[in-house]
């Protein structure tokens, strides 16, 4: 019993040489610091809370971001700062009676936004379910469903994502206010603020929240060039990301990837303050409903049954 | 000039000691040792070293620093007697409480920093110079506490031992209001740490008003636990006598919390068994295993036949009263409580995961070496602690003063002292 608990669930042992190469590599990253004792790294470590910053010092951060990251990834990045658009909240509709599980909406997203390929990030889970059983509770769930075809008969799939609460226990949670909620209603994070104490992971009801718990890669020919400093430019290690509805490109007026991508319609998207919108059409005419309402956490994320 | 004097003498008493005390250090420090390798290759290749995952974001450490804020609330045992009810046998070793409340608090923050994905940045937690979310998060909350409650058990101590090596007495004007202000924060420190969960509606499992209760009932055993072992050694290896009047009277304090505590987790498991909705899956998890996953369920059941085990031996006062069955009803107390506040709090909080997800963690050899190097360093600062604070405490070790008498006499007025009196009040209020 003893040796179950304290079986290794990575398979990694650290024997003389891993012990060695830990203690090598551990006196090279103590050594860092002095290494890259340039400007760059300075500013970085005292760079202010995002929304303390002046105009001024918010655009030399992207600056130096776009040097840091064109060297980089070998490509032009501009990251942008674009802020929220007055009179818009968004909303997101999702349509269970529609969705296939394909899992395209999954990879739009890491294209698009940068995750990590390894260690593997997926901002969306798709949850297959049976039909005819419990399912509201979600732990019947299964998230690694695996067939050669979709939809597979007899099943059905629900896919979550950030739900952008109106009300977000993850914001309350966060000791340093490295994640908030702008005015548009999206919940961002400053990667450069995080600390990475993992407290809005406990927080969140939706699992929507991802930790970069190693260095993420993204190849330098995926890298999604055009980012924002809220949303896709590249994570670092030790800090908390998660969906933002594609700030980058819904606050330049565009559908998030995984709206764009979804090969049945399933997914809709708007601003919820504007009577003509998409999702208001949805929420208008649809009987919609929200995951875990009774967490009173109110989110903008809506599902429902089209047929 | 003197200053320097007196720091060198107590640096001094810190390297001076028998062929025992080198080889706990050595010991010691071989541990602290690995787990500094094992924390340096973590901080290098991220926590990804660890068991932890997006589904079990927390794990050994932050259970480890449950364990632990509950140690520290428990000085409070100590305090309350010695200095409210002015109860002397208590009274005279309660300073060995507060240096405990002191190593206790500082592992908490260790454990937390060895948590933290990006730990440089801690200062961003800090109010003023960082963004600290007060008071809307309760893990600033915690850093408030946590801090202020290191201050004012640091504040009593040193006050103490620094009117002791004056030669002179200490003053309850001075440190009342800190003892009597340290009762309430030890109550409030466990009680935010078990909020710090509590307030989480997305986590079934530690959304219950019973959480801080409980709590609150298993530091007030485990807390008292490790006091009355580490009373024992101390009064074998030092001048320090500590009554077994003391010993027996903690111990029945021990068998009041137990109680309470196993009265508290029977109600809980009631409500989650007999209601039976799905919020049980967590309960359900923790004691007979989820679908087919099943890593906690012996611990589990050790934790709760170790728990009843103790209470029955601390309620009889035969078996109280006999250090046999004492120190064995400690030790069962230390690990039940461990594993049932530890990872038996924190890892089924997370299981099943808020989308209906199991992930079993276990925790990797880096977290296990780097937790075992983290307590090594809590007995390291404990010892170190004790062997400059008891000697001055004995009057062995005083600073050189004009207005006292030099250390020598001052030593042997005190053996004499010692000898010919009977239990004698030394430091009156």
């Amino acid at each position: 019993m003893s040796r179950k608990i304290r079986h290794n669930a990575m398979g990694i042992k650290l024997d003389r040489r891993n012990f060695l190469k830990g203690t090598a590599l551990g006196l090279t990253a103590s050594a860092l610091p002095t290494k890259q004792a340039d400007a760059g790294f300075l500013d970085a470590f005292f760079q202010e809370h995002f929304r303390e910053m002046s105009k001024e010092e918010i655009e030399e951060v992207l600056t130096r971001l776009e040097k840091e990251y064109t060297e980089k990834y070998k490509k032009n990045v501009s990251v942008q700062a674009t802020p929220h658009m007055p009179g818009v909240v968004f909303g997101y509709g999702l349509d269970l009676s529609r969705c296939i599980g394909c899992r395209r909406c999954v990879y739009a997203c890491v294209g698009e936004n940068n995750q990590s390929r390894d260690p593997q990030i997926h901002w969306i889970s798709v949850l297959r379910f049976k039909k005819g059983e419990k399912w509201s509770d979600l732990e019947q769930s299964d998230k690694y469903y695996n067939p050669a075809v979709v939809p597979e008969p007899g099943y059905f799939y629900m896919p979550v994502q950030c739900q952008q609460c109106k009300n977000p226990p993850c914001v309350r949670a966060c000791p340093t206010q490295a994640t908030w909620k702008d005015p548009d209603g999206i919940v961002v994070v400053d990667y450069n603020w995080c600390i990475g104490c993992r407290y809005c992971m406990a927080a969140c009801p939706y699992g929507a929240r991802r930790f970069n718990w190693g260095a993420p890669k993204v190849p330098n020919e995926e890298f999604n060039p055009n980012t924002h400093y809220l949303g896709n430019r590249p994570r670092y290690k030790g800090v908390v990301e998660k969906c933002t509805f594609c700030v980058q490109r819904s606050r330049a007026g565009k559908y998030p990837a995984c709206v764009e991508i979804c090969p049945v319609g399933a997914r809709k998207f708007g601003n919820l303050l504007d009577p003509n919108s998409e999702i208001r059409y949805s929420i208008e005419n649809k009987r919609v409903f929200r995951l875990k309402e009774e967490l009173n956490t109110h989110p903008k994320f809506y599902y429902f049954f089209a047929t | 000039m003197s200053v320097f004097r007196n720091v060198a003498n107590i640096a001094k008493q810190l390297v001076i000691g028998d062929k025992y005390y080198y080889m706990w250090l050595g010991f010691l420090g071989f541990f602290i040792f690995l787990g500094l390798v094992a924390y340096v290759q973590q901080l290098y290749e991220g926590l990804i070293v660890t068991a932890m995952r997006d589904q079990v974001s927390w794990g050994l450490y932050i259970s480890n620093f449950t364990f632990l804020v509950g140690v520290a609330a428990a000085a409070v045992v100590l305090v309350v007697p010695a200095y409210l009810y002015n109860f002397k046998a208590i009274k005279e070793i309660a300073i060995l409480g507060e240096m405990l409340a002191v190593t206790a608090v500082t592992l908490c923050i260790l454990f937390i920093m060895v948590d933290l994905g990006q730990p440089t940045r801690v200062w961003h937690i800090l109010p003023f110079i960082g963004a600290m979310n007060f008071p809307s998060s309760l893990l600033a909350w915690d850093v408030v506490v946590l801090n202020g409650y290191l201050i004012i058990n640091l504040t009593i101590f040193l006050y103490i031992l620094y009117r002791l090596a004056m030669g002179k007495e200490y003053s309850m004007q001075v440190i009342g209001p800190l003892i009597i202000l340290s009762i309430p924060w030890a109550v409030g420190i466990h009680t935010v740490t078990a909020f710090l969960y509590n307030g989480l509606a997305a986590r079934p499992f530690w959304n219950a008003s019973i959480l801080a209760p409980r709590f609150l009932a298993s530091a007030f055993c485990s807390g008292p636990a490790i006091m009355l072992i580490l009373f024992q050694i101390i009064r074998k290896v030092s001048r320090i006598d500590v009554k077994d009047e003391a010993i027996f009277k903690i111990a029945e304090l021990i068998a009041y919390a137990m109680c309470i505590n196993i009265f508290l987790l029977g109600a809980e498991l009631f409500k989650e068994f007999y209601s039976g909705t799905t919020h049980m899956a967590h309960v359900q998890y923790l004691y007979f295993g989820l679908h087919g996953s099943t890593s906690l369920v012996p611990w589990m059941w050790w934790a709760t036949i170790l728990n009843v085990a103790a209470l029955l031996l601390f309620l009889n006062p035969r078996t109280r009263e006999n250090f046999l069955t004492l120190n064995a009803g400690c030790i069962f107390i230390l690990i039940g409580v461990y594993i049932e506040k530890g990872m038996g709090l924190i890892v089924p909080g997370f299981v099943p995961g808020a989308l209906g997800e199991i992930y079993d963690y276990s925790p990797t050899n880096t977290e296990i070496l780097v937790t075992i190097g983290i307590w090594a360093f809590g007995a390291l600062f404990y010892t170190l602690l004790l062997k400059f604070a008891i000697p001055i405490y004995t009057g062995e070790l005083r600073f050189r003063n004009k207005e006292a008498p030099p250390v020598r006499e001052r030593f042997e007025e005190r053996l004499t002292a010692e000898e010919e009196l009977p239990p004698k009040e030394v430091y009156v209020d």
